[in-house]
């Protein structure tokens, strides 16, 4: 394990950014997001960032082709260009966790290109959590945040960054940064993960489980009567979509430059009232039917398609930002307690 | 599959045959004047005019048809105005195939197959008609029983008239929902037809219509004694990538545009109602 | 308060005037509460809740529920009485079928605001005089009561009821507010600065939609941005001014009809502080046309649909310059 004194971290982060771009969470008018680093960047303090990290990834909008008319005849321009190398520091296990989610969907056959391009170039460094915050339950899905997931780990203590390279990317990543590491032992990793544990065993939501939603439960989840009461204050806004790390709905739209079409995706919400809507008609036609949309592909249809994995990360995102307040844990707990 | 799949390529309509008074039927082939790529019969392929939109759509000819495809589209909002508006030479651009496809193949191979239909929805039947007509000695015995709100609605009646009721070993009863001068044929709607007719138990059928025609011409097949294994339907919701990612076209944990269009009523019944 | 909220509402449910109440529930923690329905005195008992974090303006809600069969009974905070008096105005709710009970309100805080003030953890709340005693996962923070509200309660404009069919507590005043004073601080700025403000807090937006949709305001049935048809619909930026323009578009919309409620900003995951864009409105409204706060009644003209000779001349947008 190599450790690095935390007066260092901006000479680690310089050393980071010479050979690619580099991200860490900041904060950006007092909310933190990630953001590329300059020299004079501070971590943000704040556990994570507002809006996860598949952006890197899964960008809002993305341009996908162009396409030039001329009279009758059309053009296929293909936008993309090489994409550039880069480290994102900082990840929360949740986050990593999401990145294999989002695989499942993106690199499955046929591989989404696009998304391949980026995950291909990108670093991932994670950063273990020791302040977890009563919204966090990412242990209910098995994820350990006093040890992520990525291509390297780090670990914060007081007074020093601690770093262990995982995957050749990592190590590729760790022989360029080194030479300003010292070697060290775990202990002082040890002692603040033995302490992290125990605040996770003191958070609320800590005995929750999504367990019985990932049985052969589908049809009869789906017809559950309190959809409509766990909907019924749900503004239709796609807040909870685009916060969380494991949604990846997006609607492919035209933008006529002028000079041209640009044809752009850009992430879509099923919370919203035109996601289905066809010209003669709409599958999913009132918020009873979109909410329940949401909660069973995290909950039901995605566990049924790849393993009983869930669509879920317990990042707590949702918990916090959500208008109304209705999430994804107390959707969960109520359709349990029918099951019982 | 094509890993650029959400980059299409440029198609040219070489012919546009009006079929109704709001459907027409686009011949589609590529820059080089062949076909885009091969399919299978009810796969689908996405259409678009840059700018306008892009749409899924059944394809309409058979595999069988070496130089070309065909797209028979019902006008109904953006994107189908656009293509019922367009001239013979105009480039669109065209991605595909998608879907499953019906199992002609495996499962219908050496059946009697028995085709129900109304108005737009014999555009991804008519794929596997004449796949079947074509391939004659893999199939038993065809029927086909279509119908639409008037005689002017019914889509492909020439090539009905001039082909396939001419076909041995096709039957083929046309309905309408209404009286109507010039009809000398059967009148009243596909399902009490359907009825009336009673076919025999042993076809597997192959339905496609609006919604109201396929629940109730489902009910009345399972009247007559047809198991829901026997009868395949495709289905049409919103899609935006064709590839079972965009998120909007599940039905449960299926997705129509990926592992369908084409499902078994008893694979629908193990799905939530929400199509 | 609660307490008496329940008993009352469980009183009006048993004699038949109202069929439903619309309120606050609780949910997992001490401030996470979700607007709901409650139709008997046991649903009130197990989960109605009224507390310094119910901030959710009830009134819009009644624009679906006041259509439905039956009275509903209706909880408004005195701000939340301006939205409901502009929804009648605006002939949105069906006011027979709400029986309105007002109730005080000495300000509303919100967990993601607690957590902004460096509270870190909530595992419960409790308020000993002018403090928020905060229990948290990283031992107990005591936070002032007035620095743990956000902007729009510090600068509340009334404690008073525009319309009740019954009150509980004492009614309050309209206030003398100093909710226009960053306003003013905007309008001092150079128009470059002001740009550049508008740019770095705006350009966080991630379109969500969640304050056009919590908005008393936005009640198209069909909102342009979301209309295929409407030729301008999207759902994310197409080029980088994009979100701007929804939200100028979108404060245009409302202009004279904005009660100046605060939804907007509270419900912004990014933090944006948007109602400073409808606080202009308000602000230039009065300049120009006198005094008129929306909401205040259901009968008047507002001035941006009205016509007098007074009317001020387009040109004044010329005479005040480029700075205001």
């Amino acid at each position: 394990m190599l450790k690095l004194s935390l007066k260092k971290l901006d000479e680690l982060f310089a050393a980071m950014a010479q050979s690619q771009a580099l991200y860490i969470p900041a904060d950006n008018g007092g909310q933190a997001q990630y953001l590329r680093w300059a020299p004079g960047m501070k971590m943000t303090a704040a556990l994570n960032t507002v809006r996860s990290a598949k952006d890197f990834f899964f960008p809002q909008t993305e341009g996908l082709v162009n396409f030039k008319m001329t009279g009758k005849t059309i053009e296929v321009i293909d936008p993309r260009t090489e994409a550039e190398d880069f480290v994102v520091f900082g990840v929360r296990a949740c986050d990593a966790r999401s990145f294999s989610i989002l695989d499942k969907v993106f690199l499955v056959d046929p591989v989404d290109t696009y998304y391949q391009n980026r995950r291909e170039h990108g670093t991932i460094v994670t950063m273990a959590c020791r302040q977890p915050e009563e919204t966090c339950f990412c242990t209910s899905f098995g994820i350990d945040p006093t040890h992520p997931e990525g291509d390297a780990v780090c670990w914060m203590t007081d007074d020093a960054l601690y770093f262990e390279a995982v995957t050749p990317k990592g190590e590729a990543l760790k022989e360029k940064i080194a030479s300003l590491f010292e070697e060290s032992d775990d202990a002082a990793v040890k002692a603040q993960q033995a302490e992290t544990k125990a605040v996770l065993d003191r958070l609320p939501l800590h005995t929750f489980t999504a367990e019985p939603l990932g049985g052969d439960v589908l049809m009869k989840v789906f017809d559950s009567p309190s959809w409509k009461s766990l909907s019924e204050a749900c503004l239709g806004c796609g807040t909870c979509t685009f916060v969380c790390p494991t949604c990846q709905c997006y609607d492919v739209r035209d933008f006529d430059t002028g000079n041209g079409i640009q044809r752009f995706r850009c992430w879509d919400s099923c919370m919203y009232s035109d996601f289905t809507l066809m010209a003669h008609g709409n599958s999913r036609n009132s918020q009873v039917e979109r909410f329940r949309q949401r909660f069973m592909h995290k909950l039901v249809y995605f566990p049924a398609n790849n393993d009983g994995e869930y669509g879920c990360v317990g990042c707590g995102r949702c918990l916090a930002k959500c208008p109304i307040s209705m999430n994804i844990v107390k959707v969960a707990k109520c359709l349990e307690g029918e099951l019982k | 599959m094509n890993t650029e799949t959400l980059i299409p390529k440029v198609g040219v309509v070489t012919d546009i045959r009006i079929d109704t008074p709001d459907v027409k039927t686009f011949r589609v082939v590529g820059l080089d004047g062949k076909k885009v790529f091969e399919h299978i019969p009810g796969q689908c392929a996405m259409l678009s005019v840059p700018g306008v939109g892009e749409g899924m759509f059944s394809i309409t000819s058979s595999p069988t048809n070496t130089e070309f495809m065909e797209f028979s589209i019902k006008k109904c909002g953006c994107l189908t105005s656009w293509l019922h508006a367009m001239e013979v030479g105009q480039q669109i651009t065209i991605r595909g195939p998608y879907g499953n496809g019906f199992p002609v193949e495996t499962a219908l191979k050496g059946k009697d197959l028995l085709f129900i239909a109304g108005g737009i929805g014999l555009a991804p039947l008519r794929s596997v008609i004449n796949y079947v007509r074509d391939k004659r000695e893999n199939y038993g015995k065809i029927q086909i029983i279509y119908g639409s709100r008037s005689k002017d609605d019914l889509v492909d009646y020439q090539e009905i008239l001039d082909e396939w009721m001419q076909d041995e070993g096709v039957e083929v009863n046309l309905t309408i929902d209404r009286e109507q001068e010039g009809w000398d044929g059967h009148v009243g709607f596909v399902p009490n037809y359907v009825k009336e007719l009673n076919p025999d138990l042993s076809k597997t059928v192959l339905m496609c219509g609006p919604p109201i025609m396929i629940k109730f011409t489902l009910a009345g097949l399972k009247e007559l004694g047809f198991q829901e294994t026997q009868v395949y339907t495709t289905m049409e919701l919103r899609m935006k990538c064709a590839i079972g990612k965009c998120g909007r076209c599940n039905i449960g944990n299926k997705y129509v545009c990926k592992d369908g269009p084409v499902f078994r009523f008893d694979e629908l019944d193990e799905l939530p109602n929400e199509y | 308060m609660q307490g008496m909220m329940i008993a009352r509402a469980g009183e009006l449910l048993e004699n038949g005037t109202v069929t439903r109440v619309l309120g606050w529930q609780t949910g997992e923690f001490v401030y996470d509460i979700t607007p709901a329905v409650f139709e008997s005195a046991e649903e009130l008992e197990k989960g109605f809740v009224y507390n310094s974090f119910c901030g959710n303006n009830l009134s819009k809600y009644l624009i679906q529920a006041s259509r439905k069969e039956g009275k509903i009974l209706v909880f408004l905070k005195p701000c939340d009485t301006y939205s409901f008096n502009q929804l009648i105005k605006e002939h949105r709710i069906v006011r027979e079928n709400v029986y309105i009970i007002g109730i005080p309100c000495d300000g509303k805080t919100d967990g993601e605001f607690l957590k902004a003030k460096g509270v870190k953890g909530i595992l419960g709340i409790r308020e000993e005089g002018d403090n928020f005693v905060v229990d948290t996962l990283y031992g107990e923070k005591t936070i002032a009561r007035e620095d743990a509200l956000p902007e729009r309660c510090r600068n509340c404009k009334s404690k008073k009821h525009m319309v009740y069919d019954e009150l509980m507590g004492e009614e309050g005043e309209v206030l003398d507010s100093h909710r226009f004073d960053m306003v003013e601080k905007l309008e001092a700025m150079t128009p470059d600065e002001r740009f550049a403000f508008w740019r770095s807090q705006l350009s966080r937006c991630i379109r969500c939609n969640a304050c056009r949709n919590v908005c008393p305001a936005c009640s198209c049935e069909k909102c342009v941005f979301d209309n295929p048809q409407s030729g301008i619909a999207q759902k994310a930026a197409a080029d980088s001014f994009e979100e701007n323009m929804f939200h100028i578009i979108r404060a245009f919309h409302v202009a004279g009809r904005c009660t100046d409620c605060g939804e907007c900003s509270r419900v912004c995951p990014q933090n944006i502080p948007l109602h400073l864009l409808n606080r202009k409105f308000i602000k230039d409204i009065d300049t120009f046309y006198g005094e008129y706060q929306a909401g205040e009644d259901t009968e008047s003209r507002a001035p941006l649909t009205n016509y007098t000779q007074e009317d001020v001349e387009p040109s004044i947008v010329y005479t005040r310059g480029g700075n205001n």
